[in-house]
């Protein structure tokens, strides 16, 4: 029996609170994951009485007994959290969840993840503690403390082996604030970027300037996974699940950067696997959402999921190829993380959706396969391919 | 408090051994201004950072190995933003990653000694320096690094 997820569950639908800039929420975080998730039931015609499982990654803090008490859930069947900070583990909360119902373990799971920023620490700046033990005891004490810092050295020594990418990263970048101009959701809508500004803006750490870090911000996405069979009598044109992996290379995470790969977002031994569960290859997608925590893993993460090869970046990355309508491969057509909004990536899957259903406000026409490439870099990472009726 | 000359500035996290000291030999050779890092006692394997078994052969009773502080650099990058209160005001600084190839090319990270904004090059020759630090909880060293030559 072929072990595979592919064409066997569906989303139902998506929701999203209104996008807030960091700590500027009015509302509690968990109030804010309610809101999301009566939002995608409300989207899917689906009660939220009928939801039987949770799955989330990043150690979101909404447990799932209080959800189900909130929510009046008749049952709780299922209940994953994927480990791993950030956003590594977006598309392996939506592969657990697609796994648990293809496998019977649960009929309805919801996919969430909600941040408020004003009730809890922000993610770039560096922790304020004493004394530091462990694997942070390697590097906290140089200044090497942030996200960005932490990536930066991965990415300078891309750019030493293969050439080039400072003019991809900065194409990246305009592309999300090109993309967030037509989406009133986003919180950058209404702030355009262009190449001037961002040449000008300051540096956060060589090779990073402000503009190739990621937002933080407050709100909640959610998503209602069903079976396929269920998919086909909701009110959506249906938007498949063709693959999901999620991993990381060999050793990795060995501490104080001893990662044998180093040069890499991890997808190395993940790819592979997502293009053979979902049977297709780069040229098959149409849209792509790639995670940008820093825009240099948006370039590790797709040249390892074999779209361009690693010396050939600022080509590739043309800011004309990565633009909806036309683009070779229109890229985070929402503004994705850098200028919608900072939801860990859960909201490039609800935007890989609206891609599949004909609803993006940067639609890329006959779009059938959408794909979502999480978090580059933050192991374990994770990436998944949707795709439309057409495509099964 | 850091010792006179210290590369960055004081109130970053000090260093401790866990309480289980696996990194204990680590921290206590850069106190005595040598570099000790983990290689198997039965298999001859190096590897770091520190850990309960060798992961080539599972054998718990990991070695340590006093080795040259010397390599190359294998990355690097230059902080602007301060991401700590002690960071606010200072500057640019450099942090480098630096390969160890007398230690099976494990990789240390540490700062870059002098002017922050030289050129790096990857590839560069460089020795260490052992930086010691005094501080309430327990005095410790770092180890930087200065271009060759």
């Amino acid at each position: 029996m072929e072990r595979t997820l592919r064409g066997k569950v569906a989303v139902a639908g998506i929701g999203e609170t209104a996008y807030y800039k960091h700590g500027r929420s009015p509302e509690p975080e968990f109030k804010l994951a309610l809101r999301a998730i009566v939002a995608a039931c409300a989207d899917a015609g689906i009660s939220p009485h009928d939801i039987d499982g949770f799955s989330s990654y990043s150690n979101d803090r909404c447990d799932p007994s209080r959800l189900s008490a909130a929510l009046g859930l008749r049952e709780l069947r299922y209940t994953g959290m994927q480990w791993g900070g950030g956003g590594g583990g977006v598309a392996a909360a939506v592969g657990n969840a697609a796994a648990a119902i293809a496998a019977g373990l649960a009929d309805c799971v919801v996919v969430l993840r909600a941040l408020a920023q004003g009730q809890f620490d922000r993610f770039g700046r560096g922790p304020k503690v004493d004394t530091v033990s462990g694997e942070f005891a390697l590097t906290w004490p140089y200044g090497l403390m942030s996200p960005a810092q932490r990536f930066a050295m991965k990415v300078m020594r891309f750019m030493h082996e293969h050439g080039g990418g400072a003019d991809a990263q900065r194409a990246i970048a305009l592309a999300s604030y090109h993309h967030a101009q037509a989406n009133p959701r986003a919180v950058m809508h209404g702030r355009p970027l262009d190449a001037a500004t961002y040449d000008a803006s300051r540096w956060i750490v060589e090779p990073f300037r402000l503009y190739d870090c990621c937002m933080e911000n407050d709100g909640a996405a959610a998503v209602v996974l069903v079976s396929a069979q269920r998919a086909r009598d909701l009110p959506h044109r249906p938007c498949y699940l063709l693959g999901a992996a999620s991993g990381s290379n060999h050793r990795s995470g060995a501490w104080s950067h001893n990662a044998p790969d180093y040069a890499s977002a991890s997808f190395g031994p993940v790819a592979p696997r997502l293009w053979q569960m979902a049977r297709l290859e780069p040229g098959d997608v149409d849209v792509l959402q790639s995670y940008e925590n820093f825009t240099g893993g948006v370039m590790l993460g797709v040249v390892e999921h074999g779209f361009c090869e690693p010396g050939e970046v600022d080509a590739f990355f043309a800011l004309e190829n990565l633009l909806a309508p036309g683009g070779r491969l229109p890229l985070n057509t929402s503004g994705g993380n850098l200028a919608e909004c900072y939801m860990h990536g859960l909201e490039l899957v609800l935007e890989a959706v609206r891609q599949i259903r004909g609803t993006s406000t940067s639609q890329v026409a006959g779009a059938d396969v959408s794909m979502v490439i999480g978090g580059p870099m933050t192991t374990p990472v994770s990436s998944l391919i949707l795709g439309s009726q057409e495509t099964l | 408090m850091s010792a006179p000359g210290a590369y960055l500035p004081d109130g970053l996290p000090a260093p401790r051994p866990e309480p289980d000291g696996l990194s204990a030999p680590y921290w206590a050779g850069l106190a005595r201004n040598e570099l000790w890092v983990q290689r198997c006692a039965h298999c001859g394997h190096w590897q770091w950072g520190p850990e309960y078994l060798c992961f080539r052969c599972h054998r718990f009773d990991v070695g340590w190995e006093r080795v040259e502080p010397t390599g190359r650099i294998f990355s690097w990058e230059r902080p602007w933003h301060p991401v700590n209160p002690a960071l606010n005001g200072h500057g640019p600084y450099l942090v480098v990653l630096v390969e160890l190839p007398g230690a099976g090319g494990i990789r240390i990270v540490g700062n870059l000694l002098g002017d922050p904004m030289q050129p790096v090059r990857i590839g560069a020759e460089v020795d260490g320096v052992f930086e010691h630090h005094r501080h309430q909880a327990g005095d410790y060293a770092l180890l930087q690094w200065k271009v060759r030559g």
